[in-house]
């Protein structure tokens, strides 16, 4: 009986040891994990920096950003017409896309049912969705001919693929995500504050104006930067209806071709040349570098909107 | 006075609503296009046979080929990103790090959502350049996981965290440990809001060219093994659409067609499926 | 000075009905205090009475609320009118996103006021005998600013807050303390010159001090103004109510004079909440 009891009790503390070791050994094999995650990060912009190296040694950075001579087989890697294409149709796109999501932003939280609400919050994500190569489609099927017909409207010879195409279908792409991280700032402006504002004698335009906007400003231009950095990185679409010609854009109308294109339409062919991979590849981590510090801004001011609302 | 600030009112919520209709139009108008497209171009055919005679050819075929390997990529893609991140999204939870800690890598997780995927495209194949291995779809699969990671990890993060502390604290006043209690209670309750953050991860994949365009290769034939190169959707659409030959574009549309069927089904199955759980679950 | 009268004002959200057969009198000239336990319905009333209630959907009204004989939710009501000539004062205290002076400011400017109208307000204000008490002999002779800076100044030292403000006016206003937040909220609800003032317990987030602050300021402006006020805190109603109105659980169960209804109940109910036995 004794023994019995002994026994028993050794085996319970037996196993409770053994599984507070496990929980030990598990905490640890996260934490491991987690740590992977970062080093990861740097080993993606190290691997693509030293795939960098070798043009980065021939020729200056500087000189690479700023110079407009596209010659890969006489060594010129000049990334200022690609450069010039992604801020062009990047900086098209938010001027196009930034006051309807706003606006669209506004009426959702402002002004819209809960019913409304929720009914549209759905199709918005199905939007944010739709995969890129299906809006490249979409613009060649519609954007590009209709393009072309403004083009020529206004006394353009253009074949349609040009930057206005693909900013416009840029914009339309980064639409969802600014209006729904908007949407959610401007839920977070306290009802106090409209109803201070309102029992001032303010319409519910001049709330959302003077108060409400003014409030979730940091959160909002949060909502574009994101917007814009996503813009910025979006590569199947846009090389479908933006032309692609290394040459900085003349009108809206004239071809572009941005950084992603770039990379995406020359990887076929880049082993032949002589640095042409490591070309593309500081083109990748350049764009990498400048859309991750974006991200890294927004996503830090979004987290600040969140602590002063609180 | 007050009458022009009434107009003013009245001219904001126009544009407001002006805007939002402008929005739902254009998803409507891509929707009504793909489907026009693409409902002739999708018949059994199109769906079981590879192409006879190469994108640039024409001939007869459908896009079985991208269909599988689509299926193939993506599918491969997401159970590694489970695999690997469910794990990560514990690791998160303040049971297992420091809160600054869990903090920096959810930001670092949030920036690596926003790294384009042309980047991890490029990335992949230098990786693969590095090893020696040519476009496959192992290859394919590897960066496609790097490109969905962040995203289920910080989606599986957001509904991990939302479990309430009480709930875990009556497992642990039984006598569970802390990784116990994460498994027996902490993944019971998360379940609904984890195959939700999966499907639409899937979603994802499946509709993603840039990370594949280097890394998966093209064939017009069925994939036979992971070292193969492998069709996809999304670059069925981006190289036969620019064919001259009809019945090529057919096929792009066709594939169109069905990818946007898949991430409708996605989006709402995602939903559907997360609600249904959750009834069981709670309660 | 206007007349707010309730008749059968009935409140839901959705099905749940917060106020029922709420039939008051609100007096004239005088602070009015709503007293009653968590949930009656004392913020529900307040701001139906300035129509606030709009911001929420599923809300329903019926009956009347009469302000000066015109019912408020009548369609055709002016409700920019109505809310201009009725400041309201939220439990916690929201500072607009702008510099102290802004905050002043702001409701004149949005309703376009002129430097005419200003100069004769002030003058208005200084006849009274309630202005006298609060501007200091420095302000009166002093080279005056522009008169909105004069307009600032006025509602600031009608507040109460404008010795502690007074050399930071252009800092943003959410760098005052809370108690500074609220007396900043009374200032700019007089600021578009109301003629009734509601606050939802508005001292409810305040230490002592600030609170004690904020009761003489409406024992000062309760000459000039109709001034509602709901509390929690009963020894606050006995300290500076004229009229007090009891709630429990979504109707109004006794008003009457203060001196009456908080000493000399007449319903049961008001009896045990005054001595302290519902809470
Ligand atoms: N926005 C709302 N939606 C639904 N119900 C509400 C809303 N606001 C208040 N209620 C309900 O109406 C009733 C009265 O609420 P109200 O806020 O007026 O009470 P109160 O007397 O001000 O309480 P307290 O003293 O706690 O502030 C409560 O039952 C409350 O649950
Ligand atoms: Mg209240």
């Amino acid at each position: 009986m004794g023994r019995a009891w002994g026994e028993m009790g050794t085996r319970v503390i037996h196993s409770l040891r053994a599984r507070s070791r496990q929980d030990r050994v598990v905490a640890w094999v996260l934490r491991i994990a987690l740590a992977s995650v970062n080093v990861l990060t740097v080993l993606i912009a190290v691997g693509l920096l030293l795939k960098s190296m070798p043009i980065l040694r021939t020729q200056s950075l500087g000189k690479l950003l700023l110079s407009s001579t596209w010659k890969p087989l006489q060594s010129q890697f000049g990334l200022l017409p690609f450069l010039s294409g992604t801020i062009a149709t990047t900086v098209l796109a938010m001027l196009l896309a930034v006051p309807v999501c706003l606006l669209s932003a506004v009426y959702l939280a402002e002004y819209a049912r809960s019913r409304v609400r929720n009914w549209i919050a759905p199709v918005i994500d199905l939007l944010a969705g739709i995969p890129s190569v299906v809006y490249g489609l979409w613009g060649v099927l519609v954007i590009v001919p209709a393009v072309r017909v403004l083009g020529k409207a206004l006394g353009y010879s253009t074949t349609g693929y040009s930057l206005l195409a693909g900013a416009t279908i840029l914009g339309i792409m980064v639409a969802p995500i600014i209006i729904s991280i908007c949407t959610e700032v401007l839920r977070a402006v306290p009802t106090e504050a409209r109803e201070t504002a309102l029992a001032l004698g303010l319409t519910r335009w001049e709330v959302t104006r003077h108060v409400v906007l003014c409030s979730s400003r940091r959160g909002i231009l949060a909502a574009v930067v994101l917007g814009f950095a996503r813009a910025a990185g979006e590569t199947m679409a846009v090389l479908m209806v933006v032309g692609n010609v290394p040459r900085v854009p003349s009108s809206l109308f004239a071809p572009a071709y941005p950084l992603p294109a770039l990379i995406a339409n020359n990887y076929g062919e880049m082993m032949s040349i002589p640095m042409y991979d490591s070309a593309l590849m500081m083109a990748a981590f350049v764009l990498l570098v400048v859309v991750a510090l974006f991200n890294l801004a927004a996503r830090l001011a979004l987290l600040r909107f969140a602590r002063d609302e609180q | 006075m007050n009458k022009r600030r009434q107009l003013e009112e009245r001219f904001f919520r126009l544009c407001m609503v002006l805007s939002l209709i402008l929005v739902l139009s254009v998803l409507v108008a891509i929707l009504l296009t793909v489907f026009v497209k693409g409902a002739p171009a999708l018949n059994l055919a199109m769906i079981t046979q590879t192409p006879k005679g190469g994108y640039y050819l024409g001939k007869e075929g459908g896009i079985a080929n991208a269909i599988v390997g689509s299926l193939c990529l993506a599918g491969g893609a997401t159970l590694l990103s489970l695999l690997a991140g469910l794990p990560l999204a514990f690791a998160l939870q303040r049971e297992y790090s420091k809160r600054r800690t869990a903090g920096v890598t959810r930001l670092v997780l949030d920036v690596l959502w926003g790294v384009p995927s042309i980047v991890y495209g490029a990335f992949g194949f230098v990786i693969m350049q590095y090893l020696g291995v040519r476009a496959s779809m192992l290859g394919g699969i590897l960066t496609l996981t790097l490109v969905i990671l962040p995203f289920m990890v910080r989606a599986m993060d957001e509904v991990i965290r939302m479990v309430p502390l009480e709930l875990k604290e009556i497992s642990y006043a039984a006598g569970a440990t802390v990784w116990e209690t994460s498994l027996a209670v902490v993944l019971r309750q998360a379940l609904p809001g984890i195959v939700t953050a999966v499907i639409l991860s899937f979603g994802r994949g499946i509709g993603d060219a840039a990370a594949i365009l280097f890394t998966a290769g093209y064939t017009d034939y069925l994939p036979r093994s992971v070292m193969d190169p492998v069709a996809s959707l999304p670059l069925a659409i981006f190289f036969q659409i620019a064919t001259p030959i009809p019945e090529v574009q057919q096929r792009a549309y066709a594939a169109a067609l069905l990818l946007l069927i898949i991430v409708l089904v996605v989006s709402l199955g995602s939903r559907v499926l997360g609600q249904r759980l959750a009834r069981n679950i709670l309660h | 000075m206007p007349h707010i009268r309730l008749r059968d004002l009935e409140i839901r959200y959705g099905k749940n009905t917060a106020l029922r057969g709420i039939n008051v009198d609100i007096p004239d000239g005088q602070l009015t205090a709503i007293i009653g336990p968590s949930g009656c319905g004392k913020t529900t009333l307040l701001k139906s009475i300035n129509r606030l209630l709009d911001l929420y959907e599923e809300v329903q009204v019926r009956g009347e609320v009469q302000i000066d004989g015109a019912n408020i939710y009548d369609p055709k009501a002016d409700v920019l009118e109505l809310r201009k000539k009725v400041g309201f004062m939220p439990q916690r205290p929201f500072p607009l996103p702008m510099s102290i002076y802004d905050n002043i400011a702001f409701g004149p400017r949005m309703h376009g006021i002129t430097g005419e109208q200003i100069r004769v307000r002030i003058q208005q204000l200084k006849s009274q005998h309630l202005v006298e008490a609060v501007v200091g002999p420095a302000m009166s002779g002093a080279a005056p600013g522009s008169p909105m800076d004069l307009l600032v100044e006025h509602y600031l030292r009608l507040a109460g807050l404008w010795d502690e403000v007074r050399d930071r006016l252009r800092e943003p206003a959410a760098k005052l303390s809370v108690g500074q937040q609220q007396r900043l909220a009374l200032a700019r609800a007089l600021a578009v010159e109301p003629d009734v003032i509601l606050a939802d317990e508005p001292t409810s987030a305040l230490d002592p001090i600030s609170a004690k602050l904020i009761e003489k300021q409406f024992r000062l402006l309760k000459a000039t103004y109709t001034i509602v006020v709901v509390t929690h805190v009963l020894r606050q109603a006995r300290r500076i109510a004229d009229y007090v109105m009891f709630m429990y659980l979504g109707e109004l169960i006794e008003h009457g004079p203060a001196q009456q209804v908080l000493t000399a109940p007449r319903d049961e109910r008001t009896k045990a909440y005054v001595s302290g036995e519902i809470s």
